[in-house]
């Protein structure tokens, strides 16, 4: 079992819906947050071309942050997703550093907190993450790359996409539709 | 300093003690709220409709064990949202927990000559009102008194005022946003848009954006079947001087000159008939006025619209053809702010004039017709028959608004020998007027023409600065109100109930018109025992209950009347005067305004003036949210968008504060931040509304932005429906050092 998550970059529009939902969900204190929104404008008038992504972990195959974790705190858990045991984290911020995607930020309490794709609250009860459930567009898929049933492999089958610095060779399991 | 009747409250209110601040003795039943529907998270849930916006999104508030709430999430049986709420609805919460809400009732007093508001209870607060009411009515007669109105909070302060003898009740959503369109299609159609858009945006094949930046305006449902009409292919035509998101969804992107929209609009009519590229069955059948249309469009050719809007011809052409490719499931779409030029209610019948002659109006992929249940009101005394109805307030202008006008009643507060309808009383719910309406010295004026000014509200708007009594209403997740009677493809009624008590002091809406309502002698007209007995009525009377809707939240009922399209060859009346889709307008004739719509050129902005244009974000909904923790968190100020040419020619740096002057020497409160950009054209400037809140009661929001209703003093009033223009104000830059470097030589 391999989670992983497609965004559909035509469909997004950059409402920031998936990170209020991600905060109220996850108690995610305000100033913070789990997931975010890029923007990347290319081109001049009038001749224009607008990327959005709605950005979170990217729970990596081959994870930096695990590797570099001095207490083993970060870790790989159910569906190859990248977690951290909080109680195991001393927030030596190791983790913040190695990330090539900037996911990670020191939570007030101490340790350092991250997208969870809502492993625990959401995903092992059968429901999606709060931010695919919640988009109003759409543009999130969710599931299981071993399933080619699953929403996430079948709209890889038909889509091009892309990921992000792909030569950091960390393996993402955070796909962008293009 | 000149001192006014009514000075502006800014400064931390006069406490009075002996009132305690958290957890009023009032109790609400706290207890029957728990448990209630399905406990899916280890939460209980209670239904609600959303307050943040007017889209009103049904769903379910979330409590833990503790009773705090901890989210809010769609209901998936709701058209308008489909189980999703925007980044507003979930953002919702911050509404409930902004520590800056209002919490005790205020009355301005002058304490050793300097105005104050003092802490009062509601019992005081009501009193005064009611008194001042009474007193004002007796001299003046009760239509003397207003009411402004915004959101659920309307429907029970509106009953109360209506039963007290006034139908003087305005919302600025008419003449400051939507109006212009509603009456252009009822000219038209016989019939409105209504909200949410009758706009069939899932199935149809090609979108068309006028200056509607569709997923930067969050208007839920429809940015979700825009996604939907993505995914289908539609091809999506957006005409914005911006590159907004909605444009870089597109395949067009017409980069038009600001202020000529119409043009382009009657260059494609003109495209669509010398082609033969319309509906001619549909034509035939349905309108009136085709050949007048034909004719009066010959002129307006795409070379001609060329020179005006700076778009291609054959983009034109092109464009025109993809539109009659995909008729009639096309969309040229209505927009909602349409309040732009003076001329708005014409540009919109072009728009409805296009839509017509594609046959995209009762058809898949168009317009469809929408439908609600006939939900019988509680069973009050009749009201009383006004000694005269606000629309005096404009005798012999704007006959053919279908609503009362916010700026004609705002005017003609304002003491005039020309006008004997002075208004002597405001009640302002759920509407800060500084920023909603243009040209605040009118406003202010009004203001200090005004027997008492009540503001009903949940946060310390700019507006409760004016006020004689503050008055502080729950927010909807403490409440009850009125059920949500939804007309759509499918009927719906949604269910608001609190999910918790009012904070602080704060009361409901109903409370609040209930208890001036029995002070003012109208206990007649409040028969029932509370607003559970109240909404239990009236659901009983369609077939549900109150029982049935805390479980549910969202009924759906079949719908009774006509299909949601015209059926092949239907014969159908519209409501117009002659019973046809009027391409040519008997009313706008009969009023003495063009039956076709003609184009007219707009000021453009003067040497180094750029024209000031205004939108949405997505995470806010008019100044309403600048203070709402949860989404400050993801914007907490506007900036400036400045194409890189101009910032190049005024020295501008990305991230720099400046202030703005704009063309009548009005220089903004506060700086904005400039963001250089591609995505906008030379000759204008851009900002989301919103920001630049001046009362310093909102920690958050207070000075952070700039308030763009400051800068809009060149009004241009739409005669046909008194709407307010206002996309004619032109800005230049001021720098910070301008004024260091006049002292420096003084």
């Amino acid at each position: 079992m391999r989670y992983a998550m497609a965004v559909d970059t035509k469909k997004c529009v950059g409402c920031s819906d998936c990170v209020v939902a991600c905060q109220t969900e996850n108690n995610v204190p305000i100033g913070y947050c789990r997931d975010w929104i890029v923007e990347v404008t290319d081109g001049t008038y009038p001749q224009l071309e607008i990327e959005i992504r709605s950005e979170r972990c990217n729970h990596c195959e081959n994870a930096p942050c695990v590797r570099c974790c001095p207490t083993g705190a970060s870790h790989y858990s159910d569906g190859g997703t990248v977690l951290v045991k909080k109680y195991h984290c001393i927030g030596c911020g190791a983790c913040i550093a190695s990330c090539p995607y900037d996911a990670r930020f020191p939570h007030p309490e101490g340790y350092v907190d991250k997208c969870t794709f809502c492993l625990d609250n959401r995903v092992k009860k059968g429901m999606d993450p709060a931010c695919v459930s919640v988009c109003p567009t759409k543009c999130l898929y969710f599931g299981d790359l071993d399933d080619p049933r699953s929403p996430v492999s079948q709209i890889l089958k038909k889509r091009k996409y892309k990921t992000l610095i792909p030569e950091a060779g960390t393996k993402p399991h955070l796909y962008f539709l293009i | 300093m000149k001192t006014s009747r009514r000075q502006f409250i800014k400064t931390s209110s006069l406490y009075a003690g002996g009132l305690a601040m958290a957890g009023s003795g009032l109790k609400a039943a706290s207890g029957l709220l728990k448990n209630l529907g399905g406990n899916v998270e280890g939460l209980s849930r209670t239904p609600t409709y959303c307050e943040i916006c007017f889209w009103q999104c049904a769903g379910w508030v979330y409590k833990d064990d503790d009773g705090r709430i901890q989210k809010i999430i769609g209901n998936d049986d709701d058209p308008h949202c489909n189980g999703r709420l925007c980044p507003r609805g979930t953002g919702g919460v911050g509404m409930y927990h902004d520590e800056d809400r209002l919490k005790t009732p205020l009355i301005r007093r002058t304490v050793d000559g300097k105005q104050v508001f003092e802490e009062a209870t509601w019992e005081e607060a009501l009193d005064f009102i009611a008194e001042k009411m009474k007193s004002v009515a007796a001299e003046f007669g009760p239509e003397c008194v207003v009411l402004f109105s915004h959101g659920s909070g309307g429907a029970h302060l509106g009953h109360m005022l209506k039963a007290f003898g006034s139908q003087s009740i305005s919302a600025p959503s008419f003449a400051q946003c939507r109006g212009p369109r509603e009456v252009a299609f009822l000219t038209t159609y016989g019939d409105i848009v209504y909200s949410p858009e009758r706009t069939d945006i899932r199935d149809s094949r090609c979108l068309v954006f006028i200056g509607y930046h569709l997923g930067e305006n969050m208007h839920n449902g429809q940015v979700q079947e825009m996604s939907d009409a993505i995914d289908k292919g539609a091809t999506i035509i957006t005409v914005d001087p911006r590159y907004s998101v909605a444009a870089s969804k597109s395949k067009y992107w017409l980069p038009i000159k600001p202020a000529t929209d119409l043009a382009l609009l009657l260059s494609w009519i003109h495209v669509l008939i010398e082609n033969g590229w319309y509906d001619k069955e549909y034509v035939e059948k349905y309108t009136f006025g085709f050949e007048q249309l034909r004719e009066h469009v010959k002129q307006y050719t795409p070379e001609w619209a060329y020179g005006i809007t700076t778009i291609d011809p054959n983009v034109i052409r092109r464009t025109a053809k993809e539109m009659y490719d995909a008729s009639p499931a096309v969309i040229v779409h209505p927009g909602r702010h349409t309040t732009w030029y003076g001329d708005d209610t014409q540009r919109l019948r072009a728009v409805a004039i296009l839509n017509a002659i594609l046959g995209s109006w009762g058809r898949r992929g168009g317009f469809y017709f929408p439908e609600r249940v006939q939900f019988p009101e509680y069973p009050t005394p009749a009201y009383p028959v006004p000694n005269r109805l606000p629309t005096e307030a404009y005798a012999g202008k704007y006959n053919l608004a279908n609503e009362v006008v916010s700026n004609g009643i705002c005017d003609a507060t304002i003491p005039s020998v020309d006008s004997d309808c002075n208004f002597k009383v405001w009640l302002v719910n759920g509407t800060n007027l500084m920023l909603a309406l243009p040209d605040q010295k009118k406003t202010l004026q009004a203001i200090q023409a005004l027997e008492l000014v009540v503001v009903i509200d949940t946060m310390p708007v700019e507006i409760t600065g004016y006020a004689d009594v503050v008055l502080p209403e729950c927010t909807f997740l403490e409440r009850y109100d009125m059920v949500r009677v939804s007309r759509h493809r499918e009927p719906t009624l949604a269910l608001r109930m609190p999910a918790t008590e009012p904070k602080y002091h704060s009361k409901p809406g109903d409370w609040i018109a209930r208890e001036l309502g029995i002070r003012l002698g109208l206990a007649a007209y409040f028969p029932w025992k509370d607003m559970e007995e109240h909404l239990d009525w009236q659901l009983k009377q369609v077939g549900s209950s109150l029982e049935e809707m805390k479980r549910i939240g969202v009924k759906k009922f079949p719908r009774q009347y006509d299909d949601l399209y015209l059926h092949e060859g239907e014969d159908f009346f519209f409501n117009t005067n002659t019973g046809k889709i009027e391409l040519y307008s008997t009313d706008m004739e009969e009023e003495g305004f063009p039956p076709l719509p003609v184009y007219t050129e707009h000021e453009q902005p003067p040497e180094g003036f750029y024209r000031l244009n205004y939108g949405r974000a997505p995470m806010h909904t008019f100044g309403r949210t600048a203070n709402n923790p949860n989404l400050t968190d993801l914007m907490d100020e506007n900036t400036l968008w400045v194409n890189p040419k101009v910032a190049n020619l005024w020295g501008l740096e990305n991230d720099q504060y400046i202030k703005l002057r704009n063309q009548d020497g009005i220089v903004s409160t506060f700086s904005i931040k400039v963001r250089i950009t591609e995505r906008i054209r030379w000759d204008s400037v851009y900002m989301v509304h919103g920001f630049g809140h001046d009362n310093k009661k909102l920690s958050r929001a207070h000075g952070r932005g700039i308030n763009d209703t400051e800068l809009i003093t060149n009004v241009k009033i739409d005669p046909v429906m008194g709407g307010t223009g206002m996309r004619s104000n032109f800005v230049t830059f001021v720098f910070e050092n301008d004024n260091a470097g006049e002292e420096v030589e003084a």
